[in-house]
């Protein structure tokens, strides 16, 4: 018997017709921590997978992207986010453990998630928002490309960060004030190709529009990105 | 646990070396990031043999184990494309939330000169008195300490286990010893650490536990939970174990190599609980463990015997919606009568489901459980009279001193009413002076065994008590 990523506890299986015939994902957390994690469903902004409560969007935008997109510096880069998850209190936890812990296995949790969705998502080539050698080097690993190689996604290297500072601990009006934190390297593969971003949280976006816009700037035709967490 | 011995080299040093750094690093097993001192430093340490490094995850015949915690388990190891070494490396997932150990990572011990404590003469300032009981057990304490073997303190709930450790702790510190009070729960540190505070006022105690601030630093005293002992490797001349059979740790190796791990080769151990494990309890009866027993409350009264009472399938009438009606008849008079009590439930599920019947008969009932986050203002609201009685799970059951209190439990068959929780449970009635009786009751479809067990215990206990004269009959 399996054993709950989360908890620890034993995973019991129903076993039926379906689960004999189909090769079925195996799970890696039980039903219970599964309950935890609040799936964004609904209806949702169509740039950036928020939740939408009706009244504080603009026609499909939510409040936050129409502000994105009514600005001439950033409008038209990030064409799509889908986000799986409330960021919500347990997946703080979660996800907490797996990226300042170093607890590489929980990435297992969410890759029969992230599968489900890439399905439906069109790209020709997959990059990950990347560490700092810095950071990279006492985390171990980089929590994004982790996703991506348990997903069995082939990942090029073609962004590198130009400023080291943890994006964390400043304020949103400085994130959105902040000259472009990423470089492109090897632009000549990314000509023409529409590209697909892997990144742990959506949180302001502001990360993810910079990786777009540098991306589109250097010659994509077009970035869209996935996230487990909004 | 493999301990290395010192090399011939190693013995031969001098000085001079960092004092900060062995006062940091003396009986600590930690990593890299745990030591904040710089590289270069360690290094040199290390060249110079006044520290030692060794591998934190190693493997022997493909079987992982972690040093600092002594995980086993397979499912517990994992294996990834590790960018520190350059890679596949593999970790361990048990005690992860302490920082990740790691084939890569190395854990750091101090293995120079022996630091030293100036012991003031005058130490303790406590004055109490104690019960005969607790007298007896006192003594065999202090000699227990000065020792090298196990001893166990098996003492009845609300028989003042704490002040019985204070001459011995006493005697230790004045004999140069570095002492450890270890607990599995969080809880038990925080309110130990004050009042050994308190009794022992000229040194330095530090309480540990996880998220606590003096975490580093050496002191003659250490008050810690059971966990942070990870962080530890022959630190301890006597060890204290307290509530050794406490959730989390009941069948739990871990405890064992942490204590173990902590302590040095010619260390005591006490053990004090009023709930010894089987293994213990054997040990003892064939005289392997030596031990002491406090039958009796330090108040001289005996421990109210729980009685039993069957409720019907109390499940399918919570389904219903419908309380059984014994169940309704005791909490009805106590909330007539103004007793304070508690419920206790299997689970978080039955309590929750449960609390809008019971809030019918009184819409002041409160709850509380693990989890919750005010868990301290609400036993406190009972403890004030500003709430008639509390629904709980097991957590209430240490620990927990109210006035009048009386208990009831519901489903007292079910598997998490071991019978050490019962014995546990049994121990919050009758605790004070003044109110030295009360009622407890076991509801149940069904008797099981533990519940036998634990009516069985108290008797036993009680005439135990009888018979040494430390009752008032």
């Amino acid at each position: 018997m399996s054993r709950c990523l989360v908890c620890d506890e034993g995973i019991k299986e129903a076993l039926t017709w379906g689960s004999l015939f189909k090769r079925s994902e195996a799970k890696a957390i039980c039903e219970r921590c599964e309950g935890k994690l609040h799936v964004i469903t609904g209806e949702t902004c169509s740039i950036c997978s928020r939740e939408m409560d009706g009244n504080y969007s603009t026609g499909d935008h939510c409040l936050d992207c129409s502000r994105w997109e009514r600005n001439k510096e950033w409008a038209g880069y990030l064409s799509r986010n889908i986000s799986l998850f409330h960021y919500n209190e347990y997946l703080k936890d979660i996800i907490a453990k797996y990226k300042y812990r170093g607890d590489y296995a929980l990435v297992g949790i969410f890759v029969p998630f992230l599968k489900d969705r890439l399905k439906d998502m069109e790209f020709d080539l997959v990059t990950v928002i990347p560490l700092s050698d810095e950071r990279l080097r006492e985390r171990g690993f980089n929590q994004a490309q982790a996703l991506a190689d348990l997903l069995g996604l082939l990942t090029v290297d073609v962004l590198t960060r130009i400023h080291t500072e943890k994006q964390s601990k400043k304020s949103r009006r400085e994130r959105m004030a902040l000259p472009q934190v990423f470089q492109v390297t090897q632009s000549d593969l990314l000509q023409h190709k529409s590209i697909l971003i892997i990144d742990d949280i959506y949180t302001t976006g502001t990360t993810l529009r910079h990786a777009a816009k540098a991306l589109m700037t250097a010659g994509a035709k077009g970035v869209s990105s996935i996230t487990l967490a909004r | 646990m493999k301990k290395e011995g010192y090399s011939l080299e190693q013995m031969i040093i001098s000085p001079p070396f960092s004092s900060e750094l062995q006062n940091h690093l003396s009986g600590r097993h930690l990593l890299a990031f745990e030591i904040p001192f710089s590289q270069e430093l360690i290094a040199e340490h290390l060249k110079n043999g006044y520290v030692s490094e060794t591998y934190g995850v190693q493997s022997e015949n493909g079987r992982f184990n972690c040093v600092r915690c002594g995980n086993r388990d397979p499912a517990l190891f994992y294996t990834f494309p590790c960018r520190i070494c350059n890679r596949d490396c593999t970790y361990c997932r048990s005690c992860i939330m302490m920082g990740r150990v790691s084939e890569c990572a190395k854990l750091y011990r101090w293995t120079g000169p022996c630091l030293q404590f100036a012991i003031p003469d005058k130490l303790m300032s406590w004055d109490g008195t104690l019960s005969a009981g607790q007298q007896t057990a006192s003594h065999c304490v202090v000699d227990a300490v000065s020792g090298e073997s196990e001893f166990l303190v098996w003492a009845v709930c609300g028989a003042g286990k704490t002040e019985v450790l204070f001459a011995a702790i006493e005697a230790a510190l004045l004999a140069g010893k570095r002492i450890c009070l270890a607990t599995p729960r969080t809880d038990v540190v925080l309110e130990l650490s004050p009042r050994l505070k308190k009794a022992f006022p000229s040194i330095d105690v530090s309480s540990l536990y996880g998220g606590s601030a003096d975490r580093h630093g050496f002191s003659p005293l250490t008050v810690s939970t059971t966990h942070q002992l990870f962080r530890f490797i022959e630190a301890f001349d006597v060890i204290i174990v307290d509530e050794v059979d406490a959730f989390p740790y009941t069948a739990d190796d871990s405890l064992h190599y942490a204590v173990n791990k902590s302590k040095k080769f010619s260390a005591a151990t006490i053990y004090l609980t009023a709930t010894p494990s089987k293994r213990m309890q054997r040990l003892y009866r064939n005289g392997k463990l030596e031990a002491v027993t406090i039958p009796a409350r330090y108040h001289r009264q005996p421990i109210p015997v729980p009685e039993m009472k069957w409720c019907g399938n109390w499940q399918k009438q919570f389904l219903k919606k419908k309380i059984p009606p014994v169940i309704n008849r005791w909490v009805s008079e106590r909330l007539q009568q103004n007793i304070p009590f508690l419920l206790f439930f299997p689970s978080i599920q039955v309590m929750e489901q449960v609390i809008p019947l019971f809030q019918m008969l009184s819409p002041k009932l409160n709850f509380v459980h693990s989890q919750h986050p005010d868990r301290k203002e609400r036993v406190m609201a009972l403890r004030n009279g500003e709430v008639p009685g509390l629904l709980t799970t097991t957590i209430l059951e240490r620990g927990v001193t109210i006035e009048r209190l009386e208990v009831a439990v519901i489903g007292a068959e079910h598997d998490v009413f071991t019978d050490s929780a019962l014995v546990q449970i049994a121990g919050r009635v009758g605790r004070s002076k003044i109110h030295p009786t009360g009622t407890i009751t076991f509801f149940h479809y069904g008797k099981s065994k533990a519940m036998v067990e634990t009516i069985n215990h108290i008797r036993m206990m009680n005439e135990a008590a009888s018979k040494r004269g430390l009752l008032d009959e």
